[in-house]
């Protein structure tokens, strides 16, 4: 018989947020951002079939880095938990601040059971409104905190990095096409803050649209819609004059180097 | 009631569990009470008359298939409402109209909406035309019971099958029998005479306004011999709701679009009561 060690609940607690923090920052980023008609969802994902960003409901959409699992099984808890409500209620009775409540619960309870391991995921919950200051962006943590944040926010790997990039070039009423660039450029710093290039092929994209005429305001953008977005926002001629020479440059040079 | 009002408002288990990209069979597990199928149907037929709704159309043209329902619910041989709606989307590329006791039907097509778009957003993908159309089936086949006391909905099923490129109609049984309709079809109490117009009237290498046209005729004639279908409603502006699906989706045309087109159906009407003749050979 050996006595078990006492490890204290702080202990406890901080070993099991390490571990998660780690299993969150292996992974590939996703940014989410406002702009004039929305919100902005870009995800760094190299699948078409495994998904970091999807429609929950008419206005409300999830993101999520972490394992894939695990979010995969919050993503379907979402949507059976959001159908159930409009199906039963009505529609306008699903809200984001609903359903960012129910994953803290569930997210919080798994976090502080001692019987199960802790999700290693970090979720975004966003719902585009009427007008740009009704949008609201949840971001959950694996322990079940909530935050409400504003304009623009990072998770995943590299998120300081990222962070300081949206914080730099976002600001309100960008154009989709403004937007999505601020996006890529902020997800292609790498750690030491280098620059990488990420394609199309690289990169899920997806928009809550409000000028959408449908009810659901959800809406892909794959394939030529993509490419045509990012190719009119590459930094080349009037664009990367804009962004300066001493910047443009360096980044030509590095780019032209690892080919 | 919902998710969050149950324990420590964490998602259920049933929730994380793996398993059915189908909505009803979720509701089934978890919240049979939910379900229209699961209602005891009455032990008598059912004397109380409930509104009832009637006459839908439907055509396929090249690039697409309309849709269009009268306005009148009947509850005996009274009006029980003049402006319903019996022509609802499903999803993006199809539409289904209902014959039959209204408020089942309504609830069922509600149902049938959030089951499409359950198994969209589930799966990333969206069920074959086909697949609708089976789902739609079983549904009806699930509210057996209450047609055979009395309380019947027999929906019409029409969409874009955008693996094929066209058109497509499905109609159904009490019993959830489907069978797949070919250029035209209508069901309810006035669809004897709306199938005759369509008949006499339905010919391939129309265009959608020409398709538009003869689906309105249609609802003439069944309103004009089934006193449960209403006509077009000129002094308080009700007309007909017509759907159109094509490859962009499905779009409800607007009151004035329609009520111009009934305006010439009913004008032409003046001379000629009985509408457009067919030649005899």
């Amino acid at each position: 018989m050996t006595t078990p060690f006492y490890v204290s609940p702080q202990q406890a607690m901080a070993d099991r947020a390490d571990y998660a923090r780690k299993g969150i920052a292996r992974g590939r980023s996703v940014v989410v951002l406002t702009y004039a008609d929305g919100i902005l969802f870009v995800a760094e994902n190299y699948s078409r079939a495994l998904h970091k960003i999807s429609e929950i409901y008419d206005r409300i959409a999830f993101a999520a880095v972490g394992k894939y699992n695990e979010f995969e099984n919050l993503r379907i808890g979402g949507v059976r938990y959001a159908d159930i409500r409009g199906y039963s209620y009505a529609r306008n009775d699903v809200t984001a601040r609903g359903l960012a409540n129910v994953y803290a619960q569930t997210l919080g309870t798994i976090f502080s059971s001692g019987g199960e391991k802790p999700y290693e995921v970090e979720l975004i919950v966003a719902e585009v409104g009427a007008a740009p200051e009704d949008d609201q962006i949840y971001r959950l943590t694996y322990d079940g905190s909530v935050a409400d944040e504003h304009n623009y926010v990072a998770m995943g790997g590299n998120v300081e990095q990222i962070t300081d990039q949206l914080k730099r070039r976002h600001r309100e009423g960008l154009s989709l096409e403004e937007a999505l660039k601020v996006a890529v450029d902020a997800l292609s710093r790498d750690g030491v803050g280098e620059k990488r290039s990420i394609t199309a092929s690289q990169l899920e994209v997806a928009t809550l649209d409000r000028t959408r005429p449908q009810q659901r305001k959800f809406k892909r953008l794959v394939g030529g819609q993509l490419n045509r977005l990012l190719g009119e926002v590459e930094p080349t001629g009037e664009a990367a004059a804009e962004e300066g020479a001493a910047e443009a440059a360096p980044e030509t040079a590095s780019e032209a180097g690892e080919e | 009631m919902e998710a969050n009002t149950r324990g420590t408002g964490r998602l259920p288990a049933a929730f994380l569990t793996p398993g059915s990209s189908s909505f009803a069979e979720f509701l089934d597990a978890y919240r049979p009470e939910l379900l229209p199928a699961r209602r005891t149907p009455p032990l008598q037929p059912v004397t109380i008359e409930a509104p009832h709704g009637t006459t839908i159309v439907t055509a396929t043209f090249d690039g697409g298939v309309v849709m269009a329902g009268d306005r009148r619910a009947t509850m005996g041989n009274l009006i029980a409402q003049r402006d319903i709606e019996k022509v609802f989307p499903a999803d993006e590329y199809s539409v289904v109209g209902i014959a039959g006791t209204a408020g089942l039907a309504v609830e069922m097509v509600r149902l049938f909406q959030v089951e499409l778009e359950h198994y969209e957003k589930i799966e990333g993908t969206t069920l074959s035309l086909e697949g609708k159309a089976n789902r739609l089936s079983q549904m009806i086949r699930g509210n057996l019971g209450m047609a055979m006391q009395g309380l019947a909905v027999v929906p019409l099923f029409a969409g874009f099958d955008v693996d094929g490129g066209v058109g497509r109609i499905f109609s159904y049984d009490v019993t959830g029998g489907r069978s797949e309709e070919h250029g035209f079809h209508a069901v309810g109490s006035g669809s004897l005479f709306a199938r005759g117009a369509l008949k006499k009237l339905y010919r391939s290498g129309l265009d959608a306004d020409g398709i538009v046209q003869v689906c309105i005729q249609a609802l003439y004639d069944a309103a004009d011999d089934d006193s449960a279908t209403g006509g077009p409603d000129l002094t308080r502006r009700i007309f007909p709701v017509v759907t159109l699906v094509t490859e962009d989706g499905i779009r409800r045309l607007s009151s004035d679009e329609v009520g111009a087109i009934v305006r010439t159906v009913v004008n032409a009407r003046m001379d000629a009561p009985d509408g457009p003749t067919a030649p005899l050979t």
